[in-house]
C-alpha cells in the first residue's frame, strides 16, 4: 500500500481540469499503454499570453492522475516563461510529496508541459536525442542525465524512481551507474560537500547570498565586479563588471573561481554563464 | 464501513474455531512437544492429531507431513532437497507463471551453474505439455510445476504431468498453496513427490505451513537442527499454529463441497455481473480449468491500482497484477508469459472469494465497481466509447 498524501488522495478522487480543450494552443502527450502511464496536456492562452485554461486526460495510477490534475491548477494563469520554468520537484511539491517510487509520475507531468509549450512555440518536436540506455522503457542517456542533475539522484534506484529507466529487465544497471557517477564526478562532490535539497527561492537567495559575502569582496580586490542576472534551474546568469568586464582572464575567473564557489557553497550541480 | 475481503488468494480470515483451538497453547498449555513429561506429552499428542489432519486433507499419511514457516520455505526446501539428493544432476525445469518462491529460487540457482528451463504457457494460461516433456533430460533433477496459478486461477492437469515426468524417473514437486482447501487434492492419485501447502491461504495463522514429503522420496532438510519432523526440518514446533493448521485442514475437509459449489456460484455471478455491467473487460485465463474461487478481469485502458484505491474506499479489499501494484514497474510476469496486451495486463484485477463471502458483497462490487471503471475511462486519453468490443 502506498503512502498518499491527502492532497494526492483528493486530486486522485476528485482530479481538476479532466479533458481535452478543443482548438488548444498547446498539446503534449507522452507516455503510452505499454509504460503503464501516458498523459495527454492541452491548453489555451488568454490574449496577455498567460495560460488560461488547462486540461488533461491520464492513463495510470492514483499518483500519475494526481500529478496532472496538480500540473493544470499549477499552470494556470502562468506567462510561458513562467511554466517553462515548473519542475517536477514543484509539482510533488504541490501535493505535499509524493513516495518515492512514483517520482516519475511527476516527472511525466513536466515533460508533458515542456512538450505542449514547444508545441504551441512550433519547435520542432524535440527528437529523442542522445542514446536509448534502457531499452524496457526507452529512456535516453540525456533524460537519464538530466533526472539525475535536476533531482540530485546518487542511486540506480532513485534513477528507476524518477524516470523508470533500470526498473525492466536490469540489463543497463551498469550504463546508469556509469552516468551517475560522471554527473557526480565519481562522487568527489557528494563526498566533499554535503547534499541538500532547496527549494527554488532557497537557491536563489543563497546564491546572491554567497556571491556577496564571498565572490564580490575577492573580485573587488582586482577592481572587479559581479552581478546575478537570474537563475533558471541550475544555470546562473551573471554580468561581470569593472576589470573583470575587460580581464583577458574573465572565463578562468567564472569557471575556476565563481563556478566552484557556488558549487561549493550552494548546490555541487549548478552552472555558470556569462551574459553581455 | 464494511469490509469486504475478496482477497483470498493473498490471504485469509483465521476461522474463528481456528483461533479457539489454538488460544490454550498460548496459555497454560505451553509445554515443548518434545518432552518426557507429561505435560509436554499432552501438547505433543495434539501435534500428532493436527498432523494427521493435515495429511487427511491431501490423502497423504502423517509421517509424510513436514511442517515449515510459510508456503515459500516449503518451495525452497523441495527444490533444494532434490537438488542436493541428486548432486550430479545441473538441470531443473519450472513454468514461466511460477509464485516468486519458485521463480526467484531457480534464478538464483542459475547463477549458481544450474541450467533452468521455464515451460511456457498459451494465451489461457495452458502449460505447454510436450515442451515440458522435450525438456526433460537424464541431467534433470527436479521439475517444480505449480498446481494452481495464483493470479488467474488457471490450473495445471498435474495427474498428466506428473505421468510424463516420474517415468523419467525425475522428483516432482507441485506448489499446491492456492490449490489445497479449494479443490479436492489427493497426492497419492496426483502421482506428486513433493507438495506444498500453506496455512494463512486457508483460515489458518501466517507463519505455519507444511512440505508433504511422499514416503521414499529422497530428501535432504533445509533447516539442519534437532530430531523435530523426524529430522528434515530441525527447530522447536510452532505448535499453536501447528494446532491451528490442522483444525483449518480439518475445516477445509468439510468446505470442499461449498467451494465448488456456493464459492464457485458466486465467483460466476461476479464474473458476468462485471462483464455486463462493463463494456471492453475480459477474463483473463482458461474459464474451464480454474480455482472456483478466484477470477482475473482486465478492464481495459485504465490502470489497476487506480481502480484498487477507488474500490478502497468502498471497503473493497482485490489484488491487481499492473505494474504500479507488483511492486515493479512492469506488469505480472504471469500475465505477460499469457501474452496477455499491455491494454489489459494494467488494467487486471484478481478477486478471489472464500466461503465466508456472500451474495450480498458480490452484489454490492457488481453495482460499484463499473461506474469506478466509466469514471476512470472518462480521465483516460486511450478511451474511446466507440472502440469496438
Amino acid at each position: 500500500m502506498w503512502e498518499y498524501t491527502d492532497k494526492v488522495k483528493d486530486h486522485f478522487v476528485n482530479p481538476r481540469n479532466v479533458g481535452v480543450l478543443t482548438d488548444a494552443d498547446g498539446i503534449g502527450e507522452v507516455g503510452s499503454l505499454a509504460c503503464g502511464d501516458a498523459l495527454k496536456l492541452t491548453f489555451k492562452l488568454d490574449e496577455n499570453e498567460r495560460i488560461r485554461e488547462a486540461k488533461f486526460q491520464t492513463f495510470g495510477c492514483a499518483s500519475a492522475i494526481a500529478s496532472s490534475s496538480a500540473l493544470t491548477e499549477i499552470i494556470k494563469g502562468l506567462t510561458l516563461e513562467e511554466a517553462a520554468k515548473i519542475t517536477n520537484e514543484d509539482i510533488a511539491r504541490y501535493l505535499g510529496g509524493l513516495p518515492k517510487e512514483k517520482m516519475h509520475c511527476s516527472v511525466m507531468g513536466r515533460d508533458a508541459l515542456e512538450k505542449a509549450i514547444a508545441h504551441y512555440r512550433g519547435e520542432a518536436e524535440k527528437k529523442k536525442e542522445g542514446h536509448v540506455v534502457c531499452e524496457c522503457f526507452g529512456v535516453t542517456d540525456l533524460e537519464i542525465e538530466r533526472a539525475v542533475r535536476e533531482n540530485h539522484l546518487h542511486t540506480i534506484e532513485d534513477v528507476t524512481d524518477y524516470v523508470k529507466a533500470g526498473g525492466g529487465c536490469g540489463n543497463c544497471h551498469d550504463s546508469i551507474q556509469e552516468i551517475i557517477d560522471a554527473v557526480w564526478k565519481k562522487g568527489h562532490i557528494q563526498k566533499e560537500f554535503p547534499l541538500r535539497k532547496l527549494t527554488n527561492i532557497q537557491k536563489i537567495k543563497l546564491i546572491e547570498e554567497t556571491l556577496e559575502r564571498e565572490i564580490k569582496p575577492a573580485l573587488k580586490k582586482d577592481g572587479g565586479d559581479i552581478e546575478l542576472v537570474d537563475v533558471d534551474g541550475d544555470r546562473v546568469f551573471v554580468k561581470l563588471r569593472g576589470t573583470c568586464a575587460t580581464c583577458a582572464a574573465s572565463q578562468v575567473t567564472l569557471k575556476g573561481y565563481v563556478e566552484t564557489k557556488l558549487q561549493e557553497l550552494v548546490l555541487p550541480q549548478l552552472v555558470v554563464e556569462e551574459v553581455q | 464501513m464494511d469490509v469486504i475481503y475478496v482477497d483470498n488468494n493473498a490471504t485469509t480470515r483465521v476461522a474463528p474455531e481456528v483461533i479457539e483451538e489454538m488460544l490454550p497453547y498460548f496459555g497454560d498449555l505451553y509445554g515443548n512437544p518434545s518432552s518426557m513429561h507429561t505435560f509436554g506429552g499432552t501438547v505433543g499428542r495434539k501435534v500428532r492429531e493436527a498432523r494427521e489432519k493435515v495429511a487427511h486433507l491431501i490423502g497423504a499419511l502423517p509421517e509424510e507431513i513436514v511442517f515449515t514457516g510459510c508456503g515459500t520455505e516449503s518451495d525452497n526446501t523441495a527444490i533444494n532437497a532434490a537438488i542436493e539428493s541428486n548432486p550430479g544432476k545441473k538441470h531443473i525445469v519450472a513454468t514461466r507463471v511460477e509464485h516468486p518462491a519458485v521463480k526467484n529460487l531457480f534464478e538464483h540457482l542459475s547463477k549458481k551453474g544450474y541450467r533452468t528451463t521455464f515451460i511456457p504457457v498459451d494465451h489461457q494460461g495452458r502449460l505447454d505439455i510436450d515442451a515440458l516433456e522435450k525438456s526433460l533430460t537424464d541431467d534433470t533433477a527436479i521439475v517444480s510445476i505449480m498446481w494452481a496459478n495464483n493470479e488467474t486461477g488457471v490450473m495445471f492437469p498435474i495427474e498428466e504431468i506428473t505421468q510424463r515426468v516420474r517415468e523419467r524417473g525425475i522428483v516432482f514437486h507441485t506448489d499446491a498453496v492456492q490449490t489445497v482447501g479449494k479443490i479436492p487434492v489427493d497426492v497419492k492419485k496426483a502421482g506428486v513427490d513433493m507438495l506444498s501447502l500453506s496455512g494463512h491461504k486457508i483460515h489458518a495463522p501466517k507463519g505455519i505451513a507444511a512440505l508433504y514429503v511422499r514416503k521414499g522420496v529422497k530428501f535432504t532438510p533445509f533447516l539442519i537442527g534437532g530430531h523435530q519432523e523426524r529430522g528434515r526440518r530441525g527447530g522447536t514446533e510452532n505448535v499453536s499454529s501447528i494446532i491451528g493448521m490442522g483444525k483449518a485442514c480439518e475445516l477445509a475437509v468439510d468446505h470442499l463441497k461449498e467451494q465448488a459449489g456456493r464459492v464457485k456460484t458466486l465467483r460466476d455471478r461476479l464474473e458476468s455481473g462485471l462483464l455486463k455491467g462493463t463494456p471492453k473487460a475480459l477474463i483473463n485465463g482458461d474459464r474451464e480449468h480454474r480455482l472456483p474461487n478466484t477470477t482475473s478481469i482486465s478492464f481495459e485502458y485504465v490502470e489497476g491500482e487506480s481502480i484498487l484505491l477507488m474500490m478502497d474506499r468502498l471497503g473493497i479489499c482485490a489484488s491487481s497484477g499492473s505494474a504500479c501494484t507488483s511492486g515493479s514497474l512492469e506488469p505480472s510476469h504471469v500475465l505477460r508469459a499469457m501474452g496477455v496486451p499491455f491494454t489489459a495486463a494494467h488494467g487486471s484485477i484478481r478477486f478471489s472469494l472464500s466461503v465466508y463471502n456472500t451474495e450480498k458483497e458480490i452484489d454490492f462490487i457488481i453495482k460499484e465497481l463499473p461506474p469506478i471503471i466509466a469514471k476512470l475511462r472518462e480521465i483516460s486519453p486511450f478511451w474511446k466509447p466507440e472502440i469496438p468490443s
